[in-house]
């Protein structure tokens, strides 16, 4: 029986490692950030069942590995291994991590309007320490999430994208983070920093793959901060192999009248935890909250909102679509805060299920903490399988049953897909969706 | 065309229909009147191929072959077509990707090349013209938020697209406004042919002013107790159902 302080053990000893090495040499702030988030993780340890936040998801595959920190591999990989997972779409920048670090050799850079910084967090704690000082771990909490205080205790490497105030990025970002397989289980800790200055817009893409499958931890967290009246557009892809285990944290911090979508499609890895938390701190912003994930055989997709409505009329809106098949387990837990000021909020949820299988199961939580007075929340969700009726009439039309049942899973995806503006991403996203559908690729030809 | 003997239908433990036979042949329009509850739409689905319903016994065959034996599917290829009576929301499945997948589906099955956007748009061009269709409906979802004319005639609409060769209406009329109603049997009566068959089921005689059948068959009960011509719809539309019931329930009793 592996105890507690044992797994906890492990991360601590290579923690101690990781400050003597190449970690040691940061600067003062950092190092006591660094060690605020091992202190906090050595006393929080792995959350349980117990915890109502993880009430559906253990962990415990996750804290009873023994991760090693992982080791750059990046030198061995020629950029063809890249060409299945790069985004086909128009030229973009797109920065290719491995193992959690960052791949110059690898990533695409297009030229940049004026001010403009894309580019490996390490590089950016050198060269902007004040910036980052002033925004890195000061959003994702780190003192009472394990995970996160897990990632800030290793924070090295990631994205880092930069917008002044008033810049529009026409193209998105596209971040490919990319796992090579490891003789013993490897853990990496990206840790994204993404800034807007006022008057800004971009569209950003996080997408997680395996090259050669294995047993390998994620350990994300990405901070977003976005200034007044800006736009952001993020994307999560989690296509991980069926052995992977991932847990990120998208934690977003809203200027007034700012605009943000977080959108997320999720059918990798074998135990995911997908976070989402946008704090509306200034008045007016608006946010959209868009996922979709496919889970079958025996993978568990977790999905864990928090929309917090710090600041009077802001609206948020949240949708998510899951859609799962033989034993798989999907939790979408959905937790709406507004604060005592936040009057005229809007705030609304749905969370809609597809079940294909008897053995499939989906837990589904909404959550509503309102201290305010005057405001407007709702939430819904279903669960449900494929609809009889809508079946029987795409076959008395002449669709044979199996087409019809992926055309009706097809466009229950597609809620979610038709959601996200960005029009080359969707398109992407889309592509992968309906490979993912049983038979996908006839369904592909049939379009 | 459709031979019906003796058809029995139950849904759970309830027999619907008790023993149909009705024939139609190519060229001919059936109008299958009745009450509420009398096993119409049971009749409509069981030859669509709906498999809620089981067959207890009886027969059905299409142009020679045994059509219970077929997956709906199998009959659509085939050229049977259900209107149906209440049509359903598909969302997220765009009208025109929808037509498209069905017409290729039964092209296919034919062993007619598949049409590709360029081909099938001048098509359907022309069956919306008939059906007074607006473009924009075509690209929404099926039926998705549709009013409920919209729908019926949206039903027309893929029929006039489809082409079948027996069709069959369930209470198309149901709800229709008189504007709605006349488009709808223009879209019918424009498929009229010596190769086709159509049997439009009904609840009220108004929709035989604009779609004429050669026969009436008046159900009741999950029987046929009553056929004829054009004019039998214009006495059970006087008279009502009731009478048509009391006349049948004294004649039964008089043969005892």
């Amino acid at each position: 029986m592996i105890t507690m302080s044992q797994e906890q053990g492990g991360y601590l000893e290579s923690f101690a490692q990781f400050e003597n090495g190449a970690a040691g040499n940061g600067p003062g702030w950092l190092r006591s950030v660094r060690q605020g988030g091992i202190a906090r993780f050595a006393e929080l340890g792995f959350p349980t069942l117990h915890d109502e936040d993880w009430r559906f998801t253990n962990v415990a595959p996750i804290a009873q590995t023994s991760f090693q920190l992982a080791l750059n591999g990046r030198a061995e990989l020629a950029p063809r291994v890249l060409e299945p997972f790069r985004f086909s779409g128009p030229a973009c920048s797109q920065l290719v991590f491995v193992n959690g670090r960052y791949a110059p050799e690898l990533s695409w850079l297009q030229p940049l309007p004026e001010g403009v910084q894309i580019g490996s967090l390490a590089q950016a704690l050198t060269s902007d320490q004040s910036l980052l000082e002033q925004h890195l771990a000061r959003y994702a909490d780190y003192q009472h999430d394990a995970f996160t205080a897990l990632n800030t205790a290793f924070i090295e490497d990631g994205a880092f994208v930069h917008l002044p105030r008033g810049t529009v990025l026409q193209e998105p970002v596209y971040l490919l983070y990319l796992s090579t397989a490891t003789a013993s289980p490897a853990i990496n800790h990206p840790r994204n920093l993404i800034l807007m200055g006022d008057e800004s817009q971009a569209a950003v893409v996080e997408d997680y793959v395996s090259l050669n499958g294995g047993v390998y931890f994620s350990n994300v967290v990405t901070e977003a901060v976005v200034g007044e009246n800006s736009v952001l557009s993020h994307y999560r892809l989690e296509r991980e192999s069926t052995q992977a285990f991932h847990v990120s944290t998208l934690q977003v911090q809203q200027g007034r009248s700012s605009s943000v979508a977080a959108h997320a499609v999720l059918f990798g890895g074998a135990l995911v935890r997908n976070n989402v938390h946008p704090v509306m701190a200034g008045e007016g912003g608006d946010c959209l909250i868009n996922g979709l994930f496919l889970a079958t055989g025996r993978q568990h997709i977790d999905n864990y909102m928090k929309v917090e409505h710090a600041s009077p009329h802001c609206d948020s809106r949240q949708f998510y679509n899951g859609i799962l098949d033989v034993q798989a387990r999907g939790v979408f837990h959905g937790r709406i805060i507004v604060h005592k000021d936040a009057q005229k909020t809007d705030a609304k949820q749905t969370n809609r299920n597809l079940l294909l299988s008897d053995e499939a199961q989906i837990d589904t939580k909404p959550q509503l903490e309102i201290y305010a007075n005057d405001v407007k929340c709702t939430h819904g969700a279903t669960i449900g399988q494929i609809d009889e009726d809508a079946l029987f009439y795409l076959r008395a039309r002449g669709l044979a049953e199996t087409s019809a049942r992926n055309l009706l899973v097809s466009a229950f995806a597609g809620e979610g897909l038709q959601r996200m503006k960005v029009e080359p991403i969707r398109k992407h996203l889309e592509a992968l969706v309906t490979q993912w559908l049983p038979q996908g690729k006839r369904l592909e030809e049939a379009r | 065309m459709l031979d019906i003997k003796n058809l029995h239908v139950q849904v759970g433990d309830r027999e619907i229909l008790k023993g149909i036979d009705l024939q139609v042949n190519a060229g001919e329009v059936h109008a299958v009147m009745g009450p509420n509850g009398s096993g119409k739409s049971t009749l409509a689905l069981v030859l669509a191929g709906r498999e809620t319903y089981e067959v207890i016994s009886g027969e059905v065959t299409y142009d020679g072959n045994n059509l219970l034996e077929m997956v709906p599917e199998e009959r659509a290829c085939r050229g049977v077509f259900l209107a149906f009576q209440y049509p359903v929301e598909i969302p997220g499945v765009s009208n025109t990707y929808f037509l498209k997948a069905a017409l290729n589906a039964i092209r296919k099955y034919r062993g007619l090349q598949e049409l590709d956007a360029m081909e099938f748009l001048p098509l359907v061009r022309e069956k919306m013209k008939l059906l007074e269709i607006d473009d924009q409906l075509l690209n929404r979802a099926v039926n998705e938020g549709f009013s409920g004319g919209e729908k019926k005639r949206n039903e027309i609409f893929q029929m006039a697209v489809l082409e079948p060769r027996l069709a069959i209406l369930d209470e198309t009329d149901s709800g229709l406004d008189i504007d709605a109603l006349k488009i709808v049997a223009k879209g019918v009566n424009a498929l009229r042919s010596p190769q086709r068959a159509i049997i439009v089921v009904t609840h009220y005689q108004r929709l035989l002013n604009y779609i004429v059948p050669d026969y009436v068959h008046v159900l009741v009960d999950g029987r046929i107790v009553k056929s004829g011509g054009k004019e039998l719809a214009l006495a059970l539309e006087d008279q009502g159902y009731a009478r048509v019931e009391a006349e049948i329930q004294s004649t039964t009793t008089a043969h005892f």
